[in-house]
């Protein structure tokens, strides 16, 4: 690794641990209901937003009502939101004429499902099919209201551990309203404005046609972008507002916006370990699970930063610099940006995975085998390296719980974690989110690897030779993995892709790496893609969307439920035989379950992607 | 104590927070941006009279050879600023490394066709009078995320200024000093890459040497 590389990561370390402290106790003072500095100006405003909800302040919740609510309001934001995509072409602030058509109801369906369980994978292009309106209205406020109730799980949660012999574990529009209100909106307004500061832009205008200096048209989309972009960062969302996302020199102009962005993913999931430890009464126990997440992230972002500098041995074999100099970065620079080079590309797309964030300033799909393989594996371990707004915090409490059993087992007595008996059914209900995530993403993997869907093993793309082929195509089963580009913008031809593995834009393993890569960061709730598969068809709008419900609602559940039964529990008093969750043993078991679990579970999947890939790579293959 | 109505706070908290945060928030910070970066916010333009000539964060395509040359460009069909994006193919990709280049029956080029990083690579090292075996920066020869990219770094454009200064008849330290001006060091000293504005560099190089761009 270069220096400037362990410079970048020392830097952006620090930084984090320095915010970590105030902004945890920020967060609890408000999820405690307590007096913050901005309640003189926000207090009236959450009481308003109560009255027009019809909602009780003082209502605590039975974990059944709590997970209801958290329902309630994800299907009326994605009910919202469909609606508003395929009704763009009527509605306002649309310079390019954006329509339905644009919008089929499948993508509609997978856009509100993908923005709504906090994914933010995108199977359109966005300058090329939505407006300002869908983008800021109907995509972006599911950028505040995910990474709300993400927040309020990661409080319910805790409050589990926290209450004794308790009914309620707070009551979910309070949470969500105080995460929006009192958390997410101050920080966001300055954030956007130092975002355009620093050249994000930020308006209503038409499309910029420019005269080039040779002569030549260019367009260049314009839009509200900083207001989207500091809540999409923020909140861990991670849904471009352009199709390169966080590395269009737009969104993400220059390193100082680049290091904000990545501050920014981190702030609040690094901050609820501090906010966890404050409420459960032992800061340290929050520190713990900080140091287990630290861990896991500096030895993906060394590993990945390293095999990005190495480069692209074929590559380098035809004379492209492979070592940094004074002069240009060296490494693997096929989908980086100059501004960022190999060490800010690299540390941004391992935090990116960590959390649930999804936001790239650098192609995923065009990393080293190893480099991908860092992410994709962060993706697996179920985003809880610091992990999503909330996310992050309810999956590694998640996996405490696990843990604890494991050591539990291990000396033959009952596990308990702060002070609460972990029994058979916490254990039990941590198993089915392990497991049924897992089989999310196995299955739909398997299936996207091999499933044929007519015309079969090699694709028809349709042009005015074979019209008539496509009248009889659509009548079969191929129209369920179809292009269907009738009155679309986006100047791609239609195509019927026929098997499933036809989608993908590389051959050879590392096309197996894009479907696997999809249905991982679908079910994570992350949103980063291996972007050349052309997941715009019936077939992968569908099968994504319900793998993006369930990697979100099958997770928040079981863990609610979790929350529900140790609130009721009596707290025990520690003994010389408890088990110190606030040490260094915990801390490395908790890392072993991490990696035990997720090794376990996809290495076979791994090895069939960017596994052979990288002993191709060496030996000079292409495909 | 009557408890909240599941179905109302549902359907009000989405619609308060989609006035509030859909579209109070952006008008907010679409005034403010206004008033403070009025200029950022516009999207950094750049303008020739009343004629926007490009954004100065926005790559533009350049080939007359006297002009400063960005990277190859996957962007629509190169530097389409309303189609951003990037090749997406793997380090084991056959066309990411040789290309394809495949003929028509009617003798024309397939619209297929793609330059790999081996035709990237031949065809700078012919146009800057290289060895067929300089080693070169990694940025020259790759396509960048976006596509929109709007640097290339030091190194690679010093290896363009012969190039420059032969057509613009300007004398190379001439050249290398205009692109010094519009290169931006590490951001506060530690963060990000040296970097060379492609546009703005080609900007004082017409204003150096007006109308010598070469082109044919």
């Amino acid at each position: 690794m270069t220096a400037n590389g362990t410079l970048q990561i020392i830097l952006y370390f620090a930084l984090l641990l320095l915010v970590t402290k105030p902004i945890g106790i920020y967060m609890a003072k408000v999820f405690e209901g307590q007096k913050t500095f901005l309640h003189p100006l926000i207090r009236p405003i959450e009481k308003l937003f109560y009255r027009i909800m019809g909602v009780k302040e003082e209502e605590d919740m039975r974990w059944t009502t709590y997970a209801l609510s958290l329902l309630g309001f994800s299907v009326a934001g994605l009910l919202v939101s469909y609606v508003l995509l395929r009704a763009q072409g009527s509605l306002p602030f649309n310079p390019k004429g954006f329509s339905g058509k644009d919008m089929t109801p499948d993508l509609s369906f997978n856009t509100a499902a993908s923005f709504t369980t906090n994914t933010n994978w995108q199977n359109y292009l966005p300058e090329a099919t939505v407006s300002y309106f869908s983008n800021m209205v109907s995509l972006a406020i599911h950028n505040w209201m995910s990474a709300a109730a993400g927040i309020a799980v990661a409080v319910a949660l805790i409050r589990g551990f926290a209450r004794k012999s308790a009914q309620g574990i707070g009551n979910f529009w309070v949470d969500a309203t105080r995460a929006i209100l009192y958390v997410l909106a101050p920080i966001c307004l300055v954030y956007a404005l130092v975002l355009i500061q620093q050249g994000v832009p930020q308006n209503f205008s038409p499309y910029t046609q420019v005269k080039t200096l040779e002569g030549a048209a260019q367009t260049i989309a314009q839009g509200p972008v900083a207001s989207q972009e500091a809540i999409k960062m923020l909140g861990t969302n991670g849904g471009g507002f352009f199709n390169a996302n966080s590395a269009h020199p737009y969104e993400n102009p220059t390193p100082l916006a680049n290091l904000l962005q990545m501050l920014s993913i981190f702030l609040i999931p690094a901050g609820l370990t501090y906010t966890f430890g404050k409420m459960v009464g032992s800061v340290r126990q929050g520190w713990a699970l900080f140091a287990a997440m630290s861990v896991l992230f500096l030895a993906g972002t060394v590993v990945c930063m390293r095999a990005e500098q190495k480069g692209n041995p074929t590559a380098n074999a035809l004379g492209i610099q492979s070592a940094e100099t004074a002069g240009q970065p060296g490494g693997n620079m096929e989908g980086k940006e100059t501004r960022f080079g190999i060490s800010n590309s690299a540390l941004f797309a391992t935090i990116t995975t960590d959390a649930s964030c999804g936001a790239v300033n650098g192609m995923h799909d065009s990393f080293t085998p190893v480099g991908g393989m860092v992410l994709l594996a962060n993706l697996m371990t179920g985003e809880v390296i610091f992990g999503g707004t909330g996310s992050g915090l309810y999956g590694m409490l998640m996996y405490a719980v696990i843990a604890v059993f494991i050591a539990g087992l291990m000396v033959g007595r009952t596990p308990e974690y702060l002070g609460k008996k972990i029994e058979q059914y916490e254990v039990k209900m941590a198993m089915l989110a392990v497991l049924v995530l897992a089989a999310d993403i196995l299955v739909f993997t398997a299936l996207g690897a091999n499933l044929n869907i007519a015309p079969g093993a090699s694709a028809v793309a349709i042009t005015d030779a074979n019209k008539a082929d496509a009248a009889k195509l659509a009548a079969t089963s191929a129209t369920w993995n179809r292009i269907d580009n009738l009155g679309a913008n986006n100047g791609s031809s239609d195509q019927f892709y026929g098997a499933t593995y036809n989608n993908v834009n590389n051959s050879g393993s590392h096309g197996f790496s894009e479907i696997l890569y999809q249905y991982t960061s679908q079910t994570g709730n992350n949103g980063s893609a291996f972007a050349g598969i052309t997941g715009n068809t019936p077939y992968y709008n569908l099968t994504g969307g319900i793998a993006m419900l369930i990697g979100r609602f099958l997770m928040i559940i079981p863990l609610l439920a979790i929350a529900g039964s140790l609130a009721k529990k009596k707290a025990v008093p520690a003994t010389a035989g408890t088990f110190q969750t606030d040490s260094g043993t915990f801390v490395l078991l908790l890392v072993g379950t991490i990696v035990i679990v997720g090794a376990l579970t996809f290495f076979p999947a791994l090895s069939l992607g960017p596994v052979v890939e990288h002993f191709q790579m060496l030996k000079g293959l292409t495909f | 104590m009557k408890n909240s109505n599941l179905l109302r706070a549902s359907v009000m908290s989405v619609l308060t927070i989609t006035l509030v945060f859909g579209l109070l928030f952006p008008a907010v910070v679409t005034a403010l941006g206004g008033i403070l970066f009025k200029k950022q916010a516009e999207g950094s333009l750049l303008r020739a009279g009343s004629t926007v000539i490009g954004s100065e964060l926005i790559g533009q395509s350049f080939s007359a050879p006297g002009y400063l040359h960005p990277r190859p460009s996957a962007a629509g069909s190169g530097y389409d600023a309303s189609l951003s994006g990037g090749t997406n193919l793997g380090p084991t990709s056959d066309k990411l490394i040789n290309g394809i280049h495949k003929k028509l029956p009617d003798g024309k080029d397939d619209p297929g066709n793609f330059d790999g990083i081996k035709d990237l690579a031949a065809a700078y090292r012919t146009e800057n009078g290289l060895a067929k075996d300089a080693v070169l920066p990694a940025d020259a020869a790759t396509r960048s995320a976006s596509g929109l990219d709007p640097e290339i770094s030091p190194e690679n454009a010093a290896l363009q200024a012969a190039r420059i200064a032969r057509i613009r008849g300007l004398t190379e330290t001439e050249v290398k000093r205009i692109i010094e001006t519009n290169t931006a060091g590490r951001q506060l000293g530690v963060l990000g890459e040296a970097r060379v504005n492609v546009l703005k560099a080609n900007l004082a190089l017409d204003a150096a040497a007006p109308g010598k761009t070469g082109a044919k």
